[in-house]
């Protein structure tokens, strides 16, 4: 039964991925993006992580794409206004994809996969572990990371200020 | 199997009385409409209009089907259908009422016990401006577009502030599992009491995110025509309009989940009654809540004028979210003293 979950999430997840890439329109790209966050979330649940799949569906496709959603929809880009591609364009884009490719094939081949992977406890993706491990061993970075947010947050209200007004005061 | 057929059945049930409850809305909201402006409302279709909604969704149903030359088709048809389907998504976690026990067996009557109940609820609603955006875009009409951008602005806004009052909830609960919010308010432990600000919050944001008076703004008439679904006719519209009521009766329902103790009852522990009984009574009672908090939702509606969209924007941001923060920051302080 969990694998057959797990092989219709994966294909469903690997088809959008690679709808996002290739299909025209970018808001069909946009919500073929949507369907392969959901596919991913899914997975997080096989693995027993509600909490992440539950905050992953809030923040990037609760979040993050509706706000790629809205300026999409305002600049209404079309297929006709694409920036043509040259030749060398092309050329670089290919040779770069390939050397991708067999940096991933390296990897892969690299890999021992006999042991299977690890996990150092099935319930590591409940809310209540997560919190734990994340207030008490990994204090430090999650309140740094924070702060982090914090400064984003700032400075994107600084850049949406009208420049007029700041330089009044 | 038994297990999986009772689920079918129960969510079949839920699906049925979801889809009543808001059909019936509609009827109510517009003789609860005629009863403040001093008029009768529909009473033409059957016994005191009962058969009006029936009437309503077989008009929908056979209008003529319209859609723009420009359109984009598959987004168009998405659009509405998604709507439906968030709305419908949110109804799986709401413990109904405590469990049945017919031979000996226990019959819960909650479709999904997850143990991020609330975060769920929360993701599914942030999902529903996807259906609002994508069929107001969809429709290539300008007036549907500035509706649709105006529903995802609000609901951006509103979100943050009905997160953090969420937040404070969870923080005096300890749990973010429906059942043991639910049964942490059995007597009079209701958490209105203890979370006054961060409900009233909740309201304003859940009044903002199903699009309902004094934030129907993505369908103002004045100024956007019909807002998103301008284009839309037939059934399509049928499902926006039908959506709304839907919402309405999930957001009442989880408003008396988290804040009015649910299917409990001060005084159900003394009646004496047995498990079965007492779970009935249980889950009218929390259908009485919900009717109550429909209610309100109309009340506000035919009581309280639109608001300006930069007012709206002001209430959200300079005003909830603020509240919202002080509030985390005070029941942090409290639960902190209180340890």
């Amino acid at each position: 039964m969990e694998k057959i979950i797990f092989y219709s999430l994966s294909t469903l997840a690997v088809f959008s991925a690679l709808m996002v890439v290739l299909s025209k329109k970018p808001i069909h790209s946009l919500l073929y993006l949507l369907l392969c966050f959901f596919t991913i979330a899914g997975h997080y649940v096989l693995l027993n992580a509600q909490f992440l799949a539950v905050v992953h569906i809030i923040v990037y496709a609760g979040a993050i794409m509706v706000l790629f959603l809205f300026s999409l929809m305002l600049l209404n880009l079309n297929i006709k206004e694409e920036l043509q591609k040259t030749v060398w364009m092309r050329i670089i884009a290919v040779i770069s994809g390939g050397l991708l490719l067999v940096a991933l094939v390296g990897v892969l081949k690299g890999l021992d996969t006999s042991a299977g992977p690890m996990l150092a406890s099935t319930q590591i993706g409940l809310m209540k572990n997560i919190g734990n491990v994340l207030f008490n061993e990994y204090m430090l970075p999650f309140e740094v990371a924070s702060i982090l947010f914090l400064t984003a947050m700032v400075g994107a209200v600084m850049l949406g200020k009208d420049e007029e007004k700041v330089v009044k005061k | 199997m038994l297990y999986i057929i009772y689920k079918l059945v129960l969510i079949t049930i839920i699906l049925l009385v979801s889809l009543g409850i808001a059909m019936y809305a509609t009827l109510l909201e517009r003789k609860f409409a005629g009863f403040l402006q001093d008029r009768f409302g529909p009473d033409r279709a059957g016994k005191w209009g009962l058969l009006q909604p029936v009437a309503d969704g077989v008009k929908l149903f056979f209008k003529e089907e319209y859609m723009p030359n420009t359109a984009d088709k598959f987004l168009y048809i998405l659009g509405p259908s998604l709507t439906m389907l968030v709305a419908l998504l949110t109804s799986a976690v709401i413990p109904w009422g405590p469990s049945i026990f017919i031979a000996g067996t226990e019959f819960s009557l909650q479709v999904a016990d997850l143990n991020v109940g609330i975060l769920y609820v929360f993701a599914i609603m942030s999902m529903g401006v996807y259906g609002i955006m994508i069929g107001g875009w969809a429709s290539n009409n300008k007036y549907s577009l500035m509706g649709a951008v105006r529903a995802s602005s609000q609901m951006i806004s509103y979100e943050l502030a009905m997160g953090l009052s969420i937040a404070s909830l969870i923080m005096v609960m300890g749990s973010v599992r429906l059942n043991d919010i639910v049964d942490a308010q059995q007597g009079w432990n209701w958490n209105v009491i203890y979370q006054p600000v961060g409900f009233l919050i909740f309201f304003i944001c859940a009044l903002a995110e199903t699009n309902r008076h004094p934030f129907d703004l993505p369908e103002c008439e004045t100024e956007l025509i019909g807002g998103y679904h301008t284009e839309y006719s037939s059934m399509k519209l049928g499902f926006y309009l039908f959506s709304e009521y839907i919402n309405m009766f999930v957001s009442s329902a989880i408003i008396s989940t988290l804040y009015f103790g649910g299917y409990h009852f001060p005084f159900i522990d003394k009646l004496g009654l047995s498990p079965n009984v007492a779970a009935i009574v249980g889950l009218m009672i929390f259908f009485a809540k919900i009717i109550g908090f429909i209610m309100l939702f109309m009340w506000i509606r035919w009581t309280l004028p639109r608001f300006r969209y930069d007012q709206l924007m002001r209430l959200g941001w300079k005003i909830l979210l603020p509240l919202a923060l002080l509030n985390l920051a005070i029941t942090g302080i409290v639960i902190l003293a209180t340890q």
